[in-house]
C-alpha cells in the first residue's frame, strides 16, 4: 500500500474513508495545543490568533531552541497524553473545525462522538519518539501565548510527512484504544488466576 | 588550596552536566538490549511500526545529540557516597549546578513547577528539586550516582496502597494488573514495572523506585520474590499491551520487586513505572574524580 499523506487544509473527503489502525502522514500546518491552550480558548473565551479550520493540532510540549536570529529550532517534540484533554476536546473540535488531533494514547467517548459529528480524526504519534518528530518539522512559523511557558505555548509549525500517525478514532467514531482496553480487560481475570495459582508463595 | 578546590568543583560540575546530557540522549545498555530483543520478537504490524519508530528516534537522538524524548522529566539522583569521599560536602550543590547547566546547554525542557504558585522555574530546579536520595557507604572514598528522569507520562501510573494481610498476594497482584491495564497503556509501554512491598506506604514507594534502578535481566536475590517477578512479567506480557499500547507480543521490559519486612498487621504495595524511554544512568567517581559510566559501557563524557 502506498503512503497516505494528508495535506492541510484537510477536507472531509480526505479522511472519511480512513479507519482505525490505518497509518497516515501529515504535511502542512501543525499547531501544538495542550492543556492550557484548550483552557484558554474554551474556559476563558479567548480567541485563537489564527484559524485552525482544516488544520491539525498536536498534544505536545516541545523543547525549542531560540536561535540568534530570533527564530526557533524544534529540538524535541513528542506527543503528550491525549486523555488529559478529553474534557474539552469535543468542544475544541466543534469550535475550531480542526481535522486532525494528534497525541499519545487514546481518547474517550466524547471525542469519538465529536469526530463522527464533525468529521475529524484522532491519531497517535509513537510516544517518546521526539527527535524523530522534530526532524519532520521544517519550520517554526510562529509562537503565540508564550506566557503559558515553553511546553504550553501555541507553536505553529510547518511539517513534512510528519508521522507515522496511527488513526485511533476515525470519522465513524470507532475507537481503537477503547477496543484494545476491552480486550486487555477481558484477558485480565484469567491471567491473574494463572499468576496466583502458579505462584508458590500465595500467602505472603 | 582554595584555587585547586575551585578547579575541582568546576570539573565535578562539568562532568555531571555531561552525565545528565548522556542520561537524556542515550538509553542505558540494558534497556537498549531489551528493546532490541522485544522488537525482534514483535509480530503485530502496528507493534513493528512502533519499534521501528523507537529505533529511528534513538539513532537520531544519538546522532543529533538531542534528548530522545521531549519530556526530560524531573531529575532525580540516588547517591551512594563513601564516607571518605573528599568532595562529599559539595555533592548537592554540584548536582544543582549541573542541572542548571544541562538545562541550558543540552537543552532540557524546563519542568519544575511549584505546588501552590504553579510557577515553572524555567531551569529544572525548585523546592527540593533536583531530588536527591542519599546513602552513606562507610570506609570508602568513592561515590556512585544514579541519574533518573521521571517523566510525566510514566510517573502518572505511580500508586501505593496498604492492604490487610489477609488480602495477601492476591490483592497486590490484582492491584498491579488494574493499574497497568488502565494507566499503564498511556505511559509509553513496554514498561519497566517497579513494585515495592513493605509494612508502610512510604517504604514501599521508595522500594518501588529502587526496583527501577536495578538492571533489566537481573532478579531479586530472594527466590520467592524472583518467582513473583517472573510470574508478573509473564502475566503482564500475556495481556499483549504492546508498544504504545497498540497491542503486541509484550507489555513490559520487566517487573522488578523489592521488599522489606512488614508489620504483622499490614502489607503495603507501591508501583512505579518507567516507560520504554527508561532514562537512567550510573556513574562512579573516585577520590580524584576519575569516572566510569557503568550504565553505558564505554561512554566518554
Ligand atoms: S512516558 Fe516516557 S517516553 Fe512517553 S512521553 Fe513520557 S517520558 Fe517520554
Amino acid at each position: 500500500m502506498s503512503k497516505i499523506i494528508l495535506s492541510t487544509d484537510i477536507e472531509d473527503a480526505d479522511i472519511v474513508n480512513l479507519r482505525i489502525g490505518d497509518i497516515v502522514y501529515l504535511s502542512g500546518t501543525l499547531v501544538t495545543a495542550r492543556d492550557a491552550v484548550h483552557e484558554r480558548l474554551l474556559r476563558e473565551g479567548r480567541d485563537l490568533p489564527f484559524s485552525l479550520a482544516g488544520k491539525a493540532i498536536l498534544h505536545a510540549g516541545p523543547i525549542m531552541r531560540n536561535l540568534p536570529d530570533g527564530t526557533f529550532e524544534t529540538v524535541s517534540i513528542g506527543p503528550t497524553t491525549s486523555m488529559r484533554m478529553e474534557a474539552l476536546e469535543a468542544e475544541f473540535i466543534a469550535e475550531t473545525g480542526v481535522k486532525l488531533v494528534i497525541g499519545k494514547g487514546g481518547m474517550g467517548a466524547k471525542t469519538a462522538a465529536a469526530c463522527r459529528k464533525y468529521r475529524a480524526l484522532h491519531c497517535v504519534f509513537p510516544g517518546g519518539c521526539a527527535v524523530l518528530a522534530a526532524t519532520h518539522v521544517e519550520k517554526v512559523e510562529s509562537v503565540d501565548w508564550l506566557d503559558l511557558g515553553m511546553p504550553e505555548a501555541l507553536w505553529r509549525l510547518q511539517v513534512r510527512e510528519f508521522g507515522p500517525l496511527i488513526v485511533s478514532i476515525d470519522c465513524a467514531g470507532q475507537n481503537l484504544f477503547e477496543d484494545k482496553k476491552i480486550a486487555y480487560n477481558a484477558r485480565k481475570a484469567e491471567i491473574i488466576k494463572t499468576v496466583l495459582t502458579a505462584s508458590t508463595n500465595k500467602s505472603i | 588550596m582554595e584555587q585547586t578546590e575551585k578547579i575541582n568543583v568546576e570539573h565535578f560540575t562539568e562532568l555531571l552536566a555531561k552525565f545528565i546530557a548522556l542520561l537524556v540522549i542515550r538509553l542505558p545498555d540494558d534497556v537498549m538490549a531489551k528493546l532490541a530483543e522485544l522488537s525482534q520478537r514483535e509480530t503485530s504490524p502496528l507493534g513493528r511500526v512502533l519499534y521501528e519508530a523507537i529505533k529511528d528516534d534513538l539513532s537520531l537522538a544519538a546522532q543529533l545529540k538531542r534528548p530522545l524524548c521531549q519530556d526530560t522529566g524531573i531529575l532525580q539522583f540516588t547517591v551512594r557516597v563513601g564516607s571518605n569521599f573528599p568532595w562529599r560536602n559539595k555533592v548537592s550543590e554540584v548536582l544543582r549546578q549541573a542541572v542548571l547547566r544541562a538545562t541550558r546547554e543540552v537543552p532540557l525542557r524546563p519542568n519544575a513547577v511549584e505546588i501552590f504558585t504553579h510557577v515553572n522555574s524555567g531551569n529544572n530546579t525548585g523546592t527540593r528539586i533536583p531530588w536527591i536520595d542519599w546513602a552513606v557507604i562507610p570506609d570508602r572514598d568513592d561515590i556512585y550516582i544514579y541519574g533518573y528522569v521521571a517523566g510525566g507520562g510514566c510517573s502518572l501510573p505511580g500508586t501505593a496502597k496498604v492492604f490487610m494481610p489477609l488480602e495477601g498476594l492476591e490483592g497486590v497482584v490484582r492491584y498491579i494488573f488494574d493499574q497497568i491495564t488502565s494507566y499503564g497503556i498511556n505511559a509509553c509501554p513496554p514498561l519497566l514495572v517497579g513494585v515495592g512491598l513493605a509494612g508502610s506506604m512510604d517504604v514501599a514507594a521508595k522500594l518501588s523506585k529502587t526496583a527501577l534502578l536495578r538492571p533489566i535481566g537481573t532478579s531479586n536475590p530472594d527466590a520467592a520474590t524472583a518467582d513473583l517477578e517472573q510470574r508478573l512479567t509473564d502475566g503482564l506480557n500475556a495481556l499483549g499491551i504492546g508498544p504504545g499500547g497498540l497491542g503486541g507480543e509484550a507489555s513490559v521490559l520487566g517487573v522488578h520487586v523489592e521488599q522489606a519486612a512488614r508489620h504483622p498487621a499490614t502489607l503495603a504495595a507501591a508501583i512505579s513505572t518507567g516507560c520504554w524511554a527508561l532514562r537512567r544512568a550510573l556513574i562512579r567517581l573516585d577520590a580524584d574524580l576519575n569516572y566510569e559510566v557503568l550504565s553505558h559501557k564505554g561512554a566518554v563524557l
